[in-house]
C-alpha cells in the first residue's frame, strides 16, 4: 500500500487525537484571535444599544443545556447589556429542557446587577407546543402565562402591570438551538409583525440567512462565531471569544485534513488510472 | 468552593470522559452515560411538561374552578394511548385527527405566507450595475431561478436548461458546503467547551486541595 492510499484508508481515531491535541493546546497556552464584526450582529447589538432605560425587550431563551457553548455567551451578554442599560427584561424559555438552565442565567445576571423579579424583569418560564404559546402571547402575555415561573401572577407584578402583548416589547431576540426559531418568524413576525432577531447554533445558521435577507428578522447571530462579535461589540463577557482561538486552531487542522484527504484521493485515483 | 460543586463538578467531568472514549471505541461507560442523559432528559421533561402542562390546564381549572370542560381536551389526549392496544388502536385517530385539523388551519396560511410569498417577494429584486448591490441582487435571482430548473424534471436537463441546471447545482453545492462550514464550527464549539471545563474544574480542585 503507497503512501497515498495509506493517507486514504487512515484511522478516524488518528484524526480524532490531532484535533484533540488541537484543541487543548490552546486551552493551556492562551491566546486571542482578532473578532470581525459582521452588520447581522452589529445591527442586533446597535437595537438593544439604542433602547432607553425602562423599555422593555422580549429574550426567548429557546435552548436545551447541550447548546449552552455555543448561544449561552449570547443569551448572557444580551441579559448584562439590558440591565446595564435598565431595560426591562421579559424572558421565556420554551425548549423543554431549558427552563432550569435558564433560570439559573437569569438568576446570576440579576444579582450581578441587583436586579428584582416583577420589578426590572419577568420570567415566564415553559409552557408545552412553542407554535401555540407564541402565538397566544400575541394576544396577551396572560394567557399561555397566567403566573411567572415562581408562580406569582402577571397582574401583581409592577413591570407587568401596564404589558399585554408584543406590541408593548420594542422587539424580540430569540436565542435558539430548536425550530422555536422557525415559530417566531411564522407565527410571531408573520402573524403580529413583530421585530424579530435571532441567535442560532451554527449548524442553524445557513437556514435562516434567506429570512435576513428578506427583512423577515433584522439580524442574525451564528454559532459561537456570533456570540464572539457580540461579546466583542457590547464589551459584555468574554467566554465566547477565548474559545475563538480554540476554534481557529482546530478549524486550520481540519482544512489540513481535508486538503491532504482530497491530495489522497486524486493522486491514488491518478495512479488507478495509470 | 464549596464541596457539593466540587463532586457535581467532577460526576460531569466523569460522564464528559465516559461519553469522548466512544471516539475510541464503543464501551460500556459510553454506554452508561448515553442511557444516563437518555433517562434524565426523559424524565425532567415528563415533570416540566406534568407541572406547566397539566396541572395549570387540567388539574387546577377542574378540581378548584369547577371548569370541567377543560376535560374534554385531556380526554382526547388519553386517547392517544389507545394506540398500545391493536384492538382499540382506531380510537386514537379522533384526536389524531382533531389535532391534524387544528394545526393545518393554524399554520397553513402563515407558512404560506412567511416561507413562501415574502421569500418570494425578497427575490423579486432591481437587477442595475450602479453599485456591487445590483450585482448580488442578479446573483440571488440568477441563484434562485438555476437551483429551481435543477428540480425540473419534465424537461431534459439538456441545452439551455441543462446548463442553468448545472449552474443550480453548482448554487445548492456551495449552500451545501456553507451548512457544512457552519456545522462544523458547532460541533468544535461544543468540543472546546468541554475542554475549556475540564481546565476550569482542574483549576477549581487544585485550588480546593492545595489553595493554588
Amino acid at each position: 500500500m503507497d503512501f497515498y492510499q495509506r493517507l486514504m484508508n487512515l484511522d478516524r481515531r488518528w484524526v480524532y487525537l490531532v484535533v484533540g491535541i488541537a484543541v487543548i493546546i490552546p486551552v493551556l497556552n492562551p491566546f486571542r484571535v482578532p473578532v470581525y464584526v459582521t452588520p447581522e450582529v452589529e445591527v442586533i447589538h446597535d437595537f438593544v444599544k439604542n433602547l432607553k432605560p425602562g423599555d422593555i425587550l422580549f429574550l426567548a431563551i429557546d435552548y436545551d443545556p447541550q447548546a449552552m457553548a455555543e448561544v449561552h455567551p449570547m443569551a448572557k451578554a444580551i441579559m448584562r447589556q439590558c440591565f446595564a442599560k435598565n431595560v426591562k427584561l421579559i424572558i421565556s424559555a420554551l425548549s423543554q429542557n431549558g427552563p432550569g438552565m435558564a433560570e439559573q442565567l437569569i438568576s446570576e445576571v440579576a444579582k450581578e446587577f441587583n436586579k428584582k423579579s416583577g420589578i426590572d424583569y419577568c420570567y415566564l418560564g415553559y409552557k408545552p407546543y412553542p407554535g401555540i404559546v407564541i402565538l397566544a402571547m400575541g394576544q396577551n402575555f396572560r394567557i399561555p402565562f397566567p403566573t411567572d415561573y415562581y408562580g406569582v401572577p402577571l397582574d401583581s407584578l409592577p413591570m407587568m402591570r401596564d404589558v399585554r402583548n408584543y406590541d408593548d416589547v420594542k422587539a424580540v431576540i430569540d436565542i435558539s438551538a430548536t425550530n422555536a426559531a422557525d415559530f417566531w418568524i411564522i407565527n410571531a413576525n408573520g402573524r403580529y409583525d413583530v421585530k424579530l432577531a435571532l441567535g442560532v447554533t451554527g449548524v442553524m445558521t445557513a437556514n435562516y440567512y434567506p429570512y435576513l435577507q428578506s427583512g423577515q428578522i433584522f439580524g442574525l447571530m451564528g454559532g459561537l462565531k456570533g456570540a464572539s462579535e457580540y461579546e466583542a461589540l457590547s464589551k459584555q463577557g468574554d467566554r465566547a471569544i477565548k474559545m475563538m482561538s480554540i476554534q481557529t486552531t482546530a478549524h486550520i487542522v481540519i482544512v489540513l485534513f481535508i486538503v491532504a484527504g482530497n491530495i489522497g484521493y486524486f493522486m491514488s485515483r491518478k495512479k488507478k488510472k495509470q | 468552593m464549596d464541596l457539593g460543586t466540587i463532586i457535581w463538578n467532577t460526576i460531569a467531568l466523569f460522564l464528559t470522559v465516559c461519553i469522548f472514549s466512544f471516539l475510541y471505541k464503543d464501551n460500556p461507560f459510553y454506554k452508561f452515560a448515553e442511557h444516563l442523559v437518555v433517562g434524565v432528559s426523559a424524565g425532567y421533561f415528563a415533570i416540566i411538561l406534568f407541572y406547566n402542562g397539566f396541572v395549570p390546564k387540567v388539574w387546577i381549572p377542574v378540581t378548584t374552578r369547577g371548569e370541567w370542560w377543560y376535560l374534554l381536551p385531556a380526554i382526547l389526549g388519553v386517547m392517544t394511548w389507545t394506540r398500545f392496544s391493536k384492538k382499540w388502536a382506531w380510537i386514537s385517530r379522533f384526536s389524531i385527527a382533531f389535532y391534524m385539523g387544528i394545526a393545518v388551519g393554524v399554520a397553513l396560511p402563515l407558512e404560506m405566507q412567511q416561507r413562501v410569498v415574502k421569500q418570494l417577494h425578497a427575490t423579486m429584486l432591481p437587477v442595475h450595475f450602479m453599485d456591487i448591490q445590483g450585482f448580488w441582487n442578479l446573483l440571488i435571482i440568477l441563484g434562485v431561478l438555476c437551483g429551481l430548473v435543477y428540480f425540473f424534471f419534465s424537461v431534459e436537463h439538456k441545452g439551455a436548461v441543462g446548463g442553468a441546471a448545472r449552474l443550480g447545482i453548482w448554487i445548492l453545492m456551495i449552500g451545501f458546503g456553507a451548512g457544512f462550514g457552519l456545522t462544523v464550527m458547532g460541533r468544535i464549539s461544543l468540543l472546546a467547551d468541554r475542554i475549556q471545563f475540564m481546565r476550569e474544574w482542574y483549576l477549581m480542585v487544585t485550588q480546593a486541595l492545595w489553595g493554588a
